[in-house]
């Protein structure tokens, strides 16, 4: 018997046996004849390069990660006592809250945890715009990593509406109602969302499903395209200097450490640090004063009462204020804008073609501002802040990656940007006043200087020399 | 078979077809899934008329009936709010609902059959939120010279006691004006009106 085993199936050849893990050594050799077990291991975490002078910034990667499981986790279990039927939606979260054993905690872990995503997420993306992550050759890795952001802001939405409070059935009547905006397919578009001429029954239990399966599903593929393309191409750090330029005689980066166990165990303390903090939040400020749960939806869905005040959930608020910003007279500020920006382009463009195409493209602008109504533009302003940065890695002309070695001008022009974001996020928390509404329309314009000034200002900068190796 | 000439052309040909033949069997079988998001049978029979008993309502009140799921507001109006509105046709964006949704006998100045009462449905044209009732003349902080109306809470849109919506707001059009007609004195029906329907 024993004659026929003595040469191993082919695949088993060249792969030598797994070792270092005691007595699953064994185990985990025969896993590894079939399947690329250490192969996976070693690009990415063993061997896994990363620069050695990653700061407190480089903490919320991994704590996104994190969030998502919390997310994932808690969310298992409260659908096993959900209803999404209008009918019994809000009463059943109520019952979550008082007669599961243990389902408040699991709901304020999942309500806690949506608005720990967005933290986490907005000081991640912040990262990148300190130390230009989205740079060339990372320009994918930050696309995919904005259509997470898209895809969080898809999964927040249609969570929200599931308590069926009266925040979330008229937070949703608002948002739906955008796409009636738009011209042309806009009404038939918003009806087929609802599946029914008001936010309803139908609506609820559409939004249910994109909520636990296909949002998550389209989610957990982006993350892994977005670590994929991350391991692909390297991180970067707060110098924004290539540390693959430097291999020392191993092959590997000199100025790099394999994220395990240097990393992990960093990321570790992370992981404790944020887990304490948000246990606090969880255990003692639920609700954060309205902003992460609000007060109105603790009223049940009133289809023929809108709150006094209405208002998305904090993580929104910045867009949302761009689209209150938008009046019919602030159409004429953008209509000024389009003009004055379309003098700068002609005067720096030095081919003939974007000499002729711009004033066509600002002609249609022009029109369209003043034939379709100011709340098309609000909507299409509102779209378009979030969508404008995918355009980061080619606005950004800079000869430097890092705000360490950029000049005034990027530093002033990302901290007004953090200004102005906080300050529209803050009115958007508001109920509407003159003074707000100018203050909104400012920071609209500034928030998109931002980013369509952005070609003009790096290139202008007095950036400092980089370094060849890292600094600290 | 290694002699035979590899044919570029014939492969590329029976790519291409392949692909549009998927292409239109995929589009063909997203037909049913699309069309499953649309309003169902069900969703459509629910548009019913409503009635409504307005002899309770007082002079200067407001009442409120579900049609189609959305909020129906009947007020009554005084002599006062209906010289209001007349004052209010320099402050509107339509004062004479020339781009707004009504039927032809609510398109006059007060927007309605009988003057002193309104029939409007209660959702602002921005986004859709209900505004609130302003009704009383008196300063507020969204308008000093506040002459009565509806306030949006959602986005400051402000309407005059005939649903007119005020310049400058973000709402683009007054409020809509549905199907109605009185059966009776004090009774109304939403969703119908006198030329058959």
């Amino acid at each position: 018997m024993d004659v026929t085993h003595t040469k191993p199936p082919i695949s088993h050849k060249n792969k030598p046996p797994v070792t270092g893990a005691g007595p699953l050594n064994e185990l985990l050799t025969w896993v590894d004849q079939r399947f690329p077990l250490l192969t996976l291991w070693r690009e990415h975490a063993s061997e896994y390069y990363a620069p050695k002078n990653f700061n407190f910034w480089y903490y919320f990667g991994s704590l996104a990660i994190l969030v998502l499981v919390i997310q994932i986790a808690t969310g298992i279990f409260l659908v096993m006592h959900y209803k999404p039927d209008a009918g019994q939606a809000f009463a059943s979260v109520e019952y979550i809250m008082r007669d599961v054993p243990g389902g408040w905690i699991i709901r304020y872990m999942h309500s806690t945890g949506a608005s720990a995503f967005f933290i986490v997420i907005y000081l991640h993306m912040f990262r990148g715009l300190l130390y230009g992550s989205y740079r060339s050759p990372r320009e994918l890795l930050w696309i995919v990593g904005m259509l997470i952001y898209l895809m969080l802001m898809a999964e927040a939405f249609f969570g929200y509406l599931l308590p069926w409070g009266q925040m979330s059935y008229w937070g949703a009547q608002v948002i739906v109602n955008l796409f009636d905006a738009l011209p042309l397919i806009g009404p038939e578009l918003a009806l087929w969302i609802r599946g029914d001429y008001v936010v309803s029954d139908a609506t609820l239990n559409r939004f249910f499903s994109f909520h636990v399966i296909a949002i998550p599903l389209v989610l957990l593929g982006l993350v892994a395209a977005h670590i994929m393309a991350l391991h692909e191409v390297g991180s970067n750090n707060p110098d924004g200097i290539e540390i693959k330029a430097n291999l020392g005689p191993d092959g590997h980066p000199v100025d790099g450490i394999p994220f395990h166990p240097y990393y992990s165990v960093k990321d570790t303390l992370g992981v404790m640090v944020f887990l304490a903090i948000f246990a606090i939040i969880m255990f003692f400020m639920p609700e954060f004063g309205g902003y992460f749960l609000e007060y109105n939806n603790f009223i049940p869905a009133d289809p023929l009462k809108t709150p006094s005040h209405i208002a998305p959930v904090w993580y929104f608020t910045p867009y949302y204020s761009i689209l209150r910003a938008t009046t019919s007279q602030f159409t004429y500020v953008l209509a000024a804008a389009v003009v004055a920006y379309t003098i700068l382009i002609w005067r720096s463009a030095a081919s003939a073609r974007a000499k002729m195409v711009t004033p066509v493209v600002a002609v249609i602008l022009l029109a369209g501002l003043f034939a379709i109504d100011a709340k098309v533009w609000g909507v299409a302003l509102m779209g378009l802040a979030v969508l404008i940065f995918f355009l980061l890695p080619w606005l950004d002309v800079s000869p430097v990656k890092s705000i360490r070695y950029r000049g005034g001008l990027y530093k002033s022009a990302l901290a007004l940007f953090v200004i102005v974001f906080v300050v529209l996020g803050y009115f958007g928390t508001q109920p509407v006043t003159d003074l707000g509404t100018r203050l909104s329309q400012l920071c609209t314009l500034l928030y998109f200087a931002f980013f369509l000034l952005m070609p003009w200002y790096t290139r202008m900068d007095r950036t400092r020399p980089t370094p060849t190796r890292l600094t600290h | 078979m290694s002699d035979h000439e590899l044919d570029e052309g014939k492969r590329r040909f029976l790519l291409t077809a392949t692909i549009v033949a998927s292409g239109v069997a995929a589009a063909t079988a997203a037909v049913p899934f699309v069309a499953s998001m649309l309003p169902s049978e069900r969703a459509k029979a629910a548009g019913a008329p409503v009635e409504a008993d307005i002899s309770q309502l007082a002079p200067g009140q407001k009442m409120t009936v579900e049609w189609r799921g959305k909020p129906v507001w009947i007020v009554r109006r005084t002599p006062e709010m209906l010289n209001a509105v007349k004052e209010d046709d320099p402050r509107v964006a339509d004062p004479e609902s020339k781009r707004s949704q009504q039927p032809d006998y609510a398109k006059n100045e007060f927007r309605s059959l009988k003057p002193e009462y309104l029939v409007v449905v209660g959702i602002c044209t921005h986004l859709g939120c209900s505004p609130v009732d302003r009704f009383a003349a008196q300063p507020e902080a969204f308008e000093a010279d506040w002459r009565g109306g509806f306030y949006c809470p959602c986005h400051g849109s402000l309407f005059d006691l005939a649903g007119r919506v005020y310049r400058n707001k973000p709402a683009p059009d007054n409020l809509t004006v549905p199907p109605y007609k009185f059966l009776a004195d004090t009774k109304l029906v939403i969703g119908e009106d006198s030329k058959g329907a």
